[in-house]
């Protein structure tokens, strides 16, 4: 009995910093909109400057003086990003905001291990806390109880700080309504900054006060966003004591899941957050949303077919990478094997995410899925390469068909997180059940046969299938379901008032961006030769999401740009520099601040200028005269 | 002049709304703006208080101009804006949604208080802590023109402030906007009711499809049925 009481209260403990990194990310997203990413970053850079610091100053003064100081330093990081990244995206797409925290992200794990090494840290024990308590013959860190402490009284400050300060009711009004305070003369811009920092010191703080407990290291940002992720969404966005509860119920179920069901203890804590998210969408404490900014893009730009000039280019384009093993050594054509996979994955979000509008967090897992498909056909069942390369995307299929079903149920920034969710799962299955996919050490030896072993070969086969996909998603995109489909993205609510059953659109457009995503994967796997769970992770989900914005979102074609841009830039980094991450970043933010309609976008508009400085009497006088025609 | 607005021209992306518009408000004065749905007399609003973004043209509040400013900095100015469609905010308390629209005192306007406003507006006054979102609609609506002359306004720009109200509210709202009047707050209503219009206002300017196709006192609009017939509903 009194080992459940002392694992209760180990999760008490671990509840501290998750909340107060959680409720700083919503209080973030309740003013300013923007989920943000580099949350985990802050909490990370948190950890590290109260590391340094506390090995500097001596003595129970300089330990807490630097826990808060480090905090203090890192919210007026937060205030530099705030004013130099984020003002000038507020009113871009939530998906771009979300990509430029993330580029955020990039560049901060590689400035953390440029400054403090790669080496886990191993802090100072807190000065009055150093011991432990004997409860019933169990121990109890003396810090846990702190910390358990320290919870509520956050909660308590901070619901003082909104309840009875000026600060707090302009918040909490900006929450509701942006512009109409400003119509009132606040000045948005310094409100927004502050809560920021606000937001940005409670993840720092969270950072700071696990050093007594964890080792600091690079990859503690990543591991703290998802659980955050899933704590914001559980309590409710923009709810702080949501975020409290929540924090207390993901602790409890990390705590007593890893006792009970130690093979799923990591899927535990999603099932939880898809259970609320399909009850409750809007989180146990949020408050439904009114319908959300529809249209990924910023501009509605009409979408048409191409010309037969275009059509010619393009088949020129294809000829011309056709033609690449008549030149390129081996390496060339595995990297060219490998982005004309990408194509395939990028194309297949795009659809979902362009067409339809729905921009999923977790596209990886269905792309994994296709991968772990043909693992099992090809090694377990023995069948041979082709049968495994038609069936192994059904996994992805159906993986799709389940996991869409729910996904949408909801739509903007929750469809992401729901997704985002249902791919941890997919990676934790993968991960913890060993005896079928080897967990970590993945599936090996998955090689093609004969006919497909060489690199030329194996490269015009997945030339080939990129070729295929991508004309046959843009076929669909110009058919009656794309129509159908495209009306949902614009106006769901009007879709469904001229008779279109929106929800099946939608689903069968997951189910199709699905199976396709599964079609690269099953490719993957014969290139690789190999298959591990980091195929259906986060970062390769996100790695989709960049390929797509950066070739522009509004563009039918941009995916495709975006993806061989994105790959080849990515192999090339990571030969030439070990900071590809730091470069990765930059140029990710650059794009989003500067271009943020994507490369094709930029090409497009720059095509148009010149199509209107062009002399404007030519084209007014062409027109009646093709239309006599 | 108190405000002088002159072309203004506003877009909503590729759509042309507000055509060459200009008007007048004098010292002290209650201007009407009259004009159908969608004549653009809310557009013509949001564009002085900056909340469109593509909109050229001068606007000068108390000889400054004021057209390039961030709507914040306008409404410091003391040019208080009420919206239509009553943005109260839902789940903060009536005095809660005044704390948000309180601004510092300004010597050349009406400085008001809480307390003030209570009586003003009684209703509120016995609801200070009730949810915005659980107020009746007159009710909203008198909280968002108290909130806004908790910016101290000396001038205030009220869309449609009669809209959708009972007869009854209707009169306290009448009765409200003449105490302002009489404090020395200048008004810009902007109405489709004319008797409402004619309750209050000074002179009265018509707004048809983004142009200003009349200008004048309330007795030249009545000595001009023709125009009154043509751009107004009644």
């Amino acid at each position: 009995m009194a080992f459940y009481v002392v694992q209760f209260l180990t999760g008490l403990a671990s509840a501290a910093s998750l909340f107060l990194v959680a409720s700083g990310l919503s209080i973030i997203f309740g003013v300013t909109r923007i989920v943000n990413f580099a949350h985990g970053a802050f909490y990370m850079i948190g950890a590290y400057i109260a590391f340094t610091l506390t090995e500097r100053l001596s003595g129970a003064f300089g330990f807490w003086g630097s826990i808060v100081l480090a905090a203090l330093a890192v919210a007026l990081i937060g205030v530099l990003v705030e004013m130099v990244l984020l003002r000038r995206i507020y009113h871009a797409p939530e998906l771009f905001q979300l990509l430029a925290t993330f580029g955020l992200t990039l560049m901060v794990e590689d400035l953390v291990v440029l400054i403090w090494g790669p080496d886990d840290l191993v802090g100072r024990r807190a000065p009055g806390f150093k011991g432990a308590i004997d409860f019933f013959g169990q121990n109890i860190p003396s810090y846990d109880l702190f910390l358990i402490a320290l919870g509520p009284v956050v909660l308590g400050i901070l619901w003082l700080l909104f309840q009875r300060t000026r600060w707090g009711v302009l918040v909490r009004a900006a929450t509701q309504d942006r512009d109409m305070v400003a119509a009132l003369g606040v000045n948005q811009k310094w409100l927004f900054t502050s809560v920021f920092a606000v937001g940005v010191f409670l993840a720092a703080l969270g950072g700071a006060l696990q050093i007594p407990r964890d080792a600091v290291h690079h990859a503690m940002d990543l591991r703290i966003i998802v659980e955050v992720f899933v704590v914001v969404v559980i309590g409710g966005l923009g709810s702080i004591v949501g975020a409290f509860v929540a924090a207390v119920l993901v602790s409890e179920l990390n705590a007593f899941g890893i006792l009970i069901f130690p093979k799923i203890s990591i899927i535990l804590v999603f099932l939880v957050m898809a259970v609320v998210l399909i009850v409750r969408p809007w989180g146990l404490f949020g408050k439904p949303e009114a319908p959300a900014r529809k249209t990924p893009g910023l501009t509605v730009n009409p979408w048409r077919p191409l010309t037969s000039n275009e059509r010619l280019a393009a088949l020129a384009a294809l000829i011309i990478a056709a033609t690449l093993p008549l030149f390129a050594g081996n390496y060339l054509l595995t990297v060219g094997s490998e982005i004309a996979i990408f194509v395939i994955f990028a194309v297949s979000l795009h659809f979902l995410m362009s067409v339809g509008g729905l921009a999923s967090f977790g596209h990886a897992a269905y792309f994994g899925l296709g991968a772990y498909g043909v693992a099992f056909l090809a090694k377990m069942a023995g069948l041979p390469m082709i049968v495994c390369l038609l069936l192994g995307p059904l996994l992805g299929c159906m993986g799709a068909a389940v996991f869409g079903f729910f996904a949408v149920q909801l739509s903007g920034v929750y469809f992401a997180m729901l997704t985002l969710a249902f791919a941890q799962i997919v990676w934790s299955i993968a991960f913890q059940w060993v005896s079928v996919t080897g967990g970590d050490n993945g599936i090996l030896g998955v090689w093609p046969e004969k006919w497909a072993a060489s690199p030329s070969n194996f490269y015009w086969l997945a030339l080939g299938v990129a070729a295929l996909v991508t004309i046959a998603l843009r076929a669909m995109v110009f058919s009656p379901f794309g129509y159908a489909l495209r009306a949902t993205r614009d106006s769901l609510l009007r879709t469904e008032a001229i008779g279109i059953n929106a929800k099946r659109i939608q689903w069968t457009a997951f189910v199709i961006a699905g199976t396709t995503a599964g079609i690269g994967g099953a490719l993957f796997a014969y290139l690789k030769g190999s298959v591990f769970p980091d195929n259906l992770g986060i970062s390769l989900s996100v790695d989709a999401l960049v390929m797509v914005l950066l070739g522009g979102v509004e563009t039918v074609s941009g995916a495709v740009i975006g993806a061989i841009v994105y790959k080849a830039l990515n192999i090339w980094l990571v030969s030439q520099t070990d900071l590809s991450k730091l470069v990765l970043g930059g140029f990710i933010m650059l794009i989003v601040v500067v271009f943020p309609k994507g490369i094709v976008g930029m090409l497009e508009m720059l095509a148009q200028r010149r199509r209107k400085s062009s002399p404007p009497g030519s084209p007014l006088l062409a027109k009646p005269i093709e239309s006599a025609e | 002049m108190k405000l002088t607005i002159e072309g203004l021209n506003s877009h909503y992306g590729p759509a042309h709304i507000l055509f060459d518009v200009g008007f007048e408000v004098g010292e002290g004065e209650v201007v009407a703006l009259l004009g159908r749905n969608g004549a653009g007399k809310s557009t013509t609003f949001r564009s002085i208080v900056g909340l469109v973004a593509q909109r050229t043209g001068r606007i000068m509040f108390e000889g400054k101009d004021v057209s390039l400013s961030p709507t914040h900095e306008i409404v410091r100015e003391g040019l208080g804006y009420v919206p239509e469609e009553r943005r109260i905010f839902t789940d903060l308390t009536v005095e809660e949604n005044l704390e948000v629209g309180r601004q510092p005192k300004r010597p050349n306007a009406p400085h008001w208080t809480r307390e003030k406003l209570f009586a003003l507006f009684p209703n509120l006054g016995e609801m200070r802590g009730r949810p915005g979102g659980r107020m009746s609609g007159g009710e909203q609506q008198m909280l968002t023109i108290a909130r806004t002359l908790m910016g101290n306004p000396s001038l205030v720009l009220l869309d449609e402030p009669s809209e959708g109200l009972s007869p009854k509210i209707v009169e306290q709202m009448v009765d409200a906007i003449l105490t302002m009047k009489k404090e020395g707050v200048s008004i810009v209503v902007s109405e489709q009711n004319l008797h409402f219009a004619r309750l209050i206002s000074d002179r009265a300017y018509i707004i048809e499809r983004g142009r200003i196709c009349f200008g004048g006192t309330m007795a030249e609009l009545d000595a001009r049925p023709d125009i009154r017939d043509a751009h107004l509903s009644l």
